[in-house]
């Protein structure tokens, strides 16, 4: 009961308050459908960018990747409900999710092999731990199959609403553990790279995921995702409780994880690689976990947006949008939780919303003249972010001041 | 990790880094394998392919050049750069449909031969474009990156995304360069010619060249020629001009270049005007090889030369221009012998393969000037 103190209290309460508001708001139809679409966009949005701020902001590895997860999230979860609700089967839901714990625990055996011996080389590492999952994904293919039909009768037994939001809640959250899987292993040998490379690799990764996606039918054999005529059919089950929730979780995870002796971990080796080694942190098993995480938080979030319009297209992620939550992390502050919330919802409503409506008619293509513009003059007067290092009073209070630290140290060294 | 390991096998395992290596020459020779049957099915085919990728390969070299100067000067990733290179093509274009800036050498001198006319012609346009697109970068430069040369780097990274989406919506309104794709008038007349084992000719309109011959055009050898000229050019402004040794100066350490009196200020502007202006001869040279200009055809080239620039090792002049070799060329053979959807993954996965083999690209830990 110690954590329960006054800013946790005020917090949980203000997500209610926020949270009934705009439900009242959404039935009343008063938020018509336009700008409840974009209320679940954004909510999304923050949701990736809060992944991005964890692996950029918090512990300053520069990926630029965020999209491709948030696509292997996205199509995961699509599949797996397309399945469900347009071919009345559960294949997708037991493949994905033997899939998912079948590598999972491959790569925790392998990590066990791995961690005993000493001084294994990261490619070598990654030869391991990619053939052994690949084996693993066979396998659980054929199990998936197997258990395939008594799941779908087990479904099929439960009420059609209750199976649906199962199902679908379960989709979500496969689509991050599926790119949570992938992130590890792209992540392994690719965190090594210095900090400018690692950005670029990622770029490449979400790129090669793209051009995956635009040749899903053809050359992965998902018929049902169409490549690049874009998936169809995906139940419209999003809503905006779904996003809020998923939001407040993962603003709470990042808020104790920071918390935490891995937020210092992560934190510190942000601050200072090397230092961070001689204090004993294990600097490469820090890196992959932040990518792991941050990955999973994306993936999470493709699986929500998956649902929100019930379409999906390749387009939708290519590298030029990658740079979105970039831009969202940047804009409200790196390494601050309540900035990157702000900005998402900032720049959605603003760019969706607002720029949408004020021009007049035959105007809608300055829309993407004036961001660049805005972009321009918000980095010219304020290079630090709107929000800089500030937090809400419930996160602040958990994460070690870190600007103060920052000032202390320098002083000290003026003192010196 | 001194320690050893008690068990000897496993021991040679880590010590010979076996795993990895094995994994890579697994990767390695299906590569090998598919172009090796390739080339022993049918070798003309295979070297018009390379042929094509070479073509391909210089176009991406101009570009590359930009990227490589500019991140090996100031550690930025110019995303507008592919942007300029579509400025670039844009101007040629309107120089071409609406100047006609192609045939004011002919007009002035009527008697010089055709062919020197149309070269010059071409030269022309070229220059126009590397002008308008050195202006262009350069007021950038002075607009957009110079408050924010003390800023966080991310601010200026995001700036470039920013001045990278300007350029393209701004280009894509309809009073700009309107959002269609435009089908490009080349400056020249294209003329091909074959070579093979039934000897060398050129190809007349209406008869088929003679088969198991390499056909190439006109286009190939601007592009080659261009391509080579614009590396040397700049090859002896690096190494030889004054200017350019404050640049590798202001590369190598910019307090200590603005200690010895280099105005590393200016010196930065020259080069981002430098690397526009080649990514402005890339744009005239893949036009007039891929006739069409539309305001986003900046970004895939754009992206592919820079992921040159990585795999050549960023800051690397000649770095810069291997990588893109390889790029065209894998780009090319891959479309050909594995997949043609999947060219764009494949070479993306090579940069990655080729930066967990060499961390800083091919060239990038041996040649210790930057520019």
């Amino acid at each position: 009961m110690k954590r329960l103190n006054k800013s946790s209290v005020l917090f949980l309460v203000g997500a209610v308050l926020v949270f009934s508001v705009i439900q009242v708001l959404i039935s009343m139809k008063i938020i018509n459908s336009f700008w409840s679409t974009i209320l679940l966009q954004a909510g999304v949005m923050a949701i990736v960018a809060l992944g991005l701020n964890l692996i950029y902001g918090f512990n300053g590895q520069f990926s630029l990747g965020q999209y491709g997860f948030y696509a292997i999230g996205a199509y995961t979860a699509a599949d797996i409900t397309y399945r469900w609700t347009q071919l009345h089967s559960a294949s997708g839901l037991t493949v994905v999710l033997m899939i998912a714990i079948l590598a999972g625990i491959t790569i925790m055996l392998i990590r066990n092999v791995v961690t005993k011996i000493r001084g294994l080389d990261t490619l070598s590492a990654f030869a391991l731990y990619l053939t052994a999952v690949v084996f693993s994904i066979f396998v659980a293919i054929k199990i998936g199959q197997l258990i395939a039909n008594p799941v779908t009768a087990l479904f099929n037994s439960l009420p059609e609403q209750t199976s649906q939001y199962i199902i679908y809640l379960l989709a979500v959250l496969l689509g991050g553990a599926i790119a949570a899987e992938v992130s590890f292993l792209f992540g392994l040998p690719v965190l090594t790279l210095g900090s400018d490379y690692f950005g670029i690799a990622t770029l490449g990764f979400s790129i090669i995921v793209k051009v995956l996606l635009d040749n899903s039918d053809t050359m992965l054999g998902f018929a049902e995702m169409k490549g690049a005529r874009g998936m169809i059919g995906i139940p419209k089950v999003t809503t905006w409780a779904f996003v809020f929730f998923f939001l407040l979780l993962t603003v709470v995870i990042i808020r104790n994880l920071l918390n935490s002796s891995y937020g210092r971990a992560i934190v510190s080796i942000r601050e200072d690689e090397t230092a961070a080694t001689s204090m004993g942190i294990d600097v490469a098993f820090y890196k992959t976990i932040t990518f792991v995480i941050g990955s999973f938080f994306a993936g999470l979030a493709g699986g929500l947006y998956a649902h929100i319009n019930g379409f999906l297209h390749p387009n939708t992620f290519s590298f030029v949008k990658s740079f979105d939550p970039l831009i969202i992390v940047v804009f409200g502050g790196l390494g601050s939780v309540t900035g990157t919330v702000g900005a998402a919802f900032g720049w959605a409503l603003v760019l969706e919303g607002v720029l949408r409506l004020v021009l007049p008619d035959g105007f809608e293509t300055w829309r993407f003249v004036i961001y660049p513009a805005l972009l321009l003059v918000m980095m010219l007067l304020k290079p630090n972010g709107l929000f800089g290092n500030y937090e809400i009073p419930f996160i602040r209070s958990i994460v070690p001041a870190l600007k103060e630290k920052k000032a202390d140290s320098e002083t000290a060294k003026e003192a010196a | 990790m001194e320690r050893k390991n008690q068990n000897p096998i496993v021991n040679w395992i880590v010590k010979s880094k076996i795993l990895g290596i094995l994994f890579f020459v697994i990767i390695g020779a299906f590569a090998v394998y598919k172009l090796g049957t390739a080339l022993f099915d049918n070798p003309s085919l295979f070297l018009q392919q390379v042929v094509n990728g070479l073509q391909l390969g210089f176009v991406y070299a101009l570009i590359a050049l930009g990227y490589t100067m500019i991140y090996g000067i100031i550690q930025l990733i110019n995303f507008a750069h592919g942007d300029i290179f579509m400025v670039g093509a844009f101007a040629s274009f309107y120089s071409i449909s609406r100047y006609n800036v192609h045939l004011w050498f002919q007009n002035l001198f009527p008697s010089v031969p055709v062919m020197l006319a149309q070269i010059i012609g071409t030269v022309t346009v070229i220059l126009v474009s590397m002008v308008v697109c050195a202006l262009l970068a350069y007021t950038i430069e002075r607009i957009a990156y110079k408050p924010l040369r003390t800023a966080p780097r991310i601010s200026a990274l995001i700036t470039a995304i920013g001045i990278s989406f300007f350029l393209e919506y701004f280009g894509a309104l309809n009073f700009v360069f309107s959002p269609n794709y435009i089908t490009y008038q080349r400056p020249f007349a294209v003329k091909s010619w074959f070579v093979g084992p039934s000897g060398f000719g050129s190809i007349e309109s209406g008869i088929a060249p003679p088969a198991h011959s390499i056909i190439f055009s006109n286009i190939f050898l601007i592009i080659v020629f261009a391509s080579l000229l614009l590396l040397l050019v700049l090859q002896y402004i690096v190494k030889k001009t004054k200017i350019g040794k404050a640049m590798r100066a202001v590369a190598y350490d910019k307090p200590t270049a603005r200690l010895m009196g280099i105005n590393s200020d200016a010196i930065i502007s020259v080069t981002f005007a430098l690397g526009a202006a080649l990514a402005g001869a890339a744009g005239v040279l893949y036009a007039i090889a891929f006739p069409q200009v539309f305001f986003s055809m900046g970004i895939t080239p754009g992206m592919k030369a820079f992921v040159a620039a990585v795999v050549g090792g960023i800051g690397s002049i000649p770095g810069a221009f291997i990588g893109a070799l390889i790029m065209g060329q894998a780009e090319t053979l891959s479309a050909a012998y594995i997949s043609t959807p999947m060219r764009d993954a494949i070479a993306f996965s090579l940069l990655i393969v080729v930066l967990l083999i060499r961390p800083k690209g091919i060239m990038g830990e041996t040649s210790s000037e930057k520019v």
